[in-house]
Parts: structure tokens; sequence; C-alpha cells
């Protein structure tokens, strides 16, 4: 075997995967926002009196939860057209990104959620807040806290999941890459430096959820 | 989408179940061995195992297949996509696997290891007749977890080219032009296999929890 490894067509392409690298960031960021509000969402109806909302987030979950990403968004971008909603690849793969995110995001927030005592959200009505109040400072708070770890790490898979967005060509980090790759034929010189951009781009996702925790959730609480 | 279509969906389905099978049991092994060595006590050997984790699960899996798919290539071990997506998936289960199972060796208490020593038991016999029991058991709900996670992550070897279950969806439905019904079948086979298994690991878990108050 006499291959020689050529970086020239990496080096080459480092600018566009740079810049694809905040494609993936902007891709990771938009889905964990849309799954953070999907999620508490799906908290809230979790805990409905309505029997038939609670069956109904428990079988999104559970069906989110035990089917691969690929085909959720094959399915969320051929369906999305047939309800009249043309969206480009980049925004498709958001919406398939916050909801699978939003499922997992959902099971670990009611734990939290359920780690709180009643007798907290009881003290905090006794002092006169109102619902929303003591949902939001002294349910949701304390349990975001809580479940903090947990969530870090399944956004830091979302981050890592954002590379299967490239099967819908979606802008971002893989399908960049694979487009150098064809270009120039040095397909492991182009994924090797991926995957080492990918293990930088995670690790700076934990730094920001860490730098985040120690702001949002430093006590004493204002 | 008639009867045709359906078996061939069935077999892609037998290759989706072969990778996971394969790739869950060589990567118990290679966990086993993973795991073994990130608890060995040896500073370096424990460094060597701790990166070789962080790697694994900090890269996404579909670029852990495409390096291993094209780096074996590279070192002149020609393969098929199928073969190489088992090594992939291995590799991308040992790292996992390992520490899920470090996580359990080290919930054993302390104690379990000295009164081992105490009885002058060899490490193999310590490992294997004191401490791995007891650290499997505490880890199985998670090990269930991570095999979920390993048969939905085989869809992605429909992207380096292997026809498993999501490719021939893909095959399908670009020949019938129906891919929400190809792709809800699909994602429907996928669930009948998955969802036992969430069921059960979370059923041990809450038994184990039970049972630790």
């Amino acid at each position: 075997m006499n291959y020689t490894l050529d970086f020239t067509p990496v080096v080459e392409g480092l600018p566009s995967l740079l810049t694809a690298c905040l494609g993936t960031f902007a891709l990771a960021i938009c889905g964990m926002l849309l799954a953070t509000v999907i999620g508490i969402g799906g908290v809230v109806l979790r805990q409905s009196k309505i029997a038939p909302l609670r069956w109904l987030i428990i079988s999104f979950v559970e069906l989110i939860r035990n089917t691969p990403f690929l085909v959720q968004i094959f399915f969320i971008y051929f369906a999305l057209p047939l309800t009249g909603i043309r969206l480009d690849p980049t925004p498709t793969a958001i919406i398939a990104l916050g909801i699978n995110g939003g499922a997992y995001a959902i099971e670990i927030i009611r734990g939290g959620v359920q780690s709180i005592p009643k007798g907290q959200m009881e003290a905090g009505l006794a002092l006169g807040l109102h619902k929303g109040q003591v949902f939001r400072l002294i349910i949701l708070k304390p349990a975001l806290k809580a479940i903090f770890p947990s969530l870090t790490s399944q956004f830091v898979l979302l981050t890592l999941t954002t590379s299967i967005a490239s099967a819908i060509s979606a802008y971002e980090l893989t399908s960049v890459s694979q487009r150098i790759e064809s270009d120039s034929f040095r397909s492991f010189e182009v994924y090797f430096t991926v995957t080492i951009f990918y293990l930088v781009i995670s690790w700076l996702m934990m730094r920001l959820f860490a730098l985040f925790s120690a702001r949002y959730f430093a006590y004493p609480v204002k | 989408m008639g009867r045709d279509e359906f078996l061939f969906l069935l077999l892609g389905l037998k290759w989706t179940v072969a990778l996971s099978a394969i790739g869950f049991v060589s990567g118990c092994l290679a966990g086993l061995a993973i795991a073994l060595l990130r608890t060995s006590g040896i500073r370096p050997v424990e460094r060597a195992t701790a990166g070789y984790i962080a790697l694994f699960q900090g890269t996404p899996l579909l670029m852990q297949l495409f390096v291993v798919y094209y780096g074996l290539a590279l070192i002149g071990i020609k393969m098929d996509a199928w073969a190489a997506v088992a090594v992939g998936l291995t590799l991308h289960a040992s790292a996992y696997l390992g520490e899920i199972w470090r996580g359990g060796i080290e919930a054993v208490p302390r104690g379990q290891t000295e009164a081992s020593k105490a009885l002058a038991l060899s490490y193999a016999s310590r490992m294997k007749d004191v401490i791995l029991p007891q650290a499997l058991r505490i880890s199985l709900p998670a090990t269930i977890g991570f095999l979920v996670q390993l048969i939905k992550g085989t869809s992605l070897a429909s992207i380096v080219g292997f026809t498993e279950l999501t490719r021939a969806g893909n095959i399908i439905s670009n020949q019938i032009f129906q891919p929400l019904t190809v792709f809800g079948i699909v994602g429907m086979l996928y669930f009948i296999m998955c969802c036992p298994l969430t069921i059960y690991g979370a059923y041990l878990e809450r038994k184990f929890a039970a049972s630790a108050r």
C-alpha cells in the first residue's frame, strides 16, 4: 500500500469548513432552544388533568425516543410540504432536531419537576404568588438546576446529531465536508479533520453550558 | 405499497438486526476490556482509555463510521461496507459501554474490593466473582438504554451505502413516491424493535431503585 496522506484539499477548504462549523453551531443552538420550549411545554401538558393530553405527550415521547433520527428527519422533510409549509433543508433540520431533542427534554425535565417537594409549591402559593410565578420560580428553575447535567449531555448529543442533517443537505459541517470530499477524493483526510472539529465543538458546547449554569443557577436567586 | 416492497423492507430489517447484534456483542467484549482498563489503577492506562472514551463520545457516530470506512481502506484492509460499519459500530459501542460499566464498577462499594483482597483472591477472581456481577447488574438499565441507541444508530449505515432498513426505505420511497407511507412503516419497524427494550429498561430501573431503598 503506497498511499501518502495529502491534506492540501483540507487546507484549501479550511475557510469553508470553519464557516460550516458556525452553521453547525447555529443549527445546534436553534434546535436546543426549540427542544427546551417543547420540553417545558410538554412537561406542563404531561401534568395536565386531561388524560388524553397526557397520553398524547407520552406517545409522542416514546415514538420519538424509539425511532432513529435519520428516519424522523426524512419523515418531516417529506411531510412538511404536504401540510403546505415549504421550508429549506436547514429550517427543516432545526424543526427535526427540536422535536427529537424536545422528546428527550420532556423526560429529563419531568424528572426534575417531580423531584421538587409539593410543600414548596404550597408554600409559594401561601406567600401569595401567582400560579405562573410559582411554576416559573419555585418549580421550574430548581428543577432545571437539578437536571442540568443530564440536559447538558443530552444537548451535546443533539449537537453531534446535527451531522445527520447532512442527509437532507442542510447547511452544516458534515454536508460541507462531504462536498470537499467528493471534489478531492481525499476522504480520510477530510473526515479525520472534521472529526477533530466536532471534538472541539462538543467541548466548546460543554464549556458554554457550564458557564450558563454558573451564571443562571448561581444562588442566592434574585 | 405492495407485498414485494414490504418484503424488501423486511430484508433490510434483517440486516439492521444483524448489524445491531454484531455491534452489541463485539462492543460488549471490547467495552468490558475498556471498562477494566479504565479502572485498572494504572495512571497512563486510565488516561489513555479516558481519552478513547472522550473521543467517541465527543464526535458524531456518522463521522466515526466515515473515518473507519475510509481509514481501513487506507491501511490496506479491503472490506465491504457492511464489515466496515460493523467495525465502526463495535468501536463506538465499546467506548459507550466501557464508560457505562466503569460507572457500575465504581459504584460497587470499596469494601468489596478490600474484602476480596483480604481473602487473597486473584485479580481475575476478584473481578469475575465479586465486582463484575454486581457492577453489571447496577448498569443493566443503562446498558439496555445504549442498546436502543445502537439499534437506532445502525440507520446511519445507510449513509455509508449499506442497505439496511433505512436505506431499503429510501430505495422503496424513490420507487413508489410515497415517502410518508414508507418512512412511517420504517419508523414503526424500528419502534417495534426498540420499544420493548425501552420498557424493559425502565422496569429494571424501577425495580433496582425500589430494592436500593
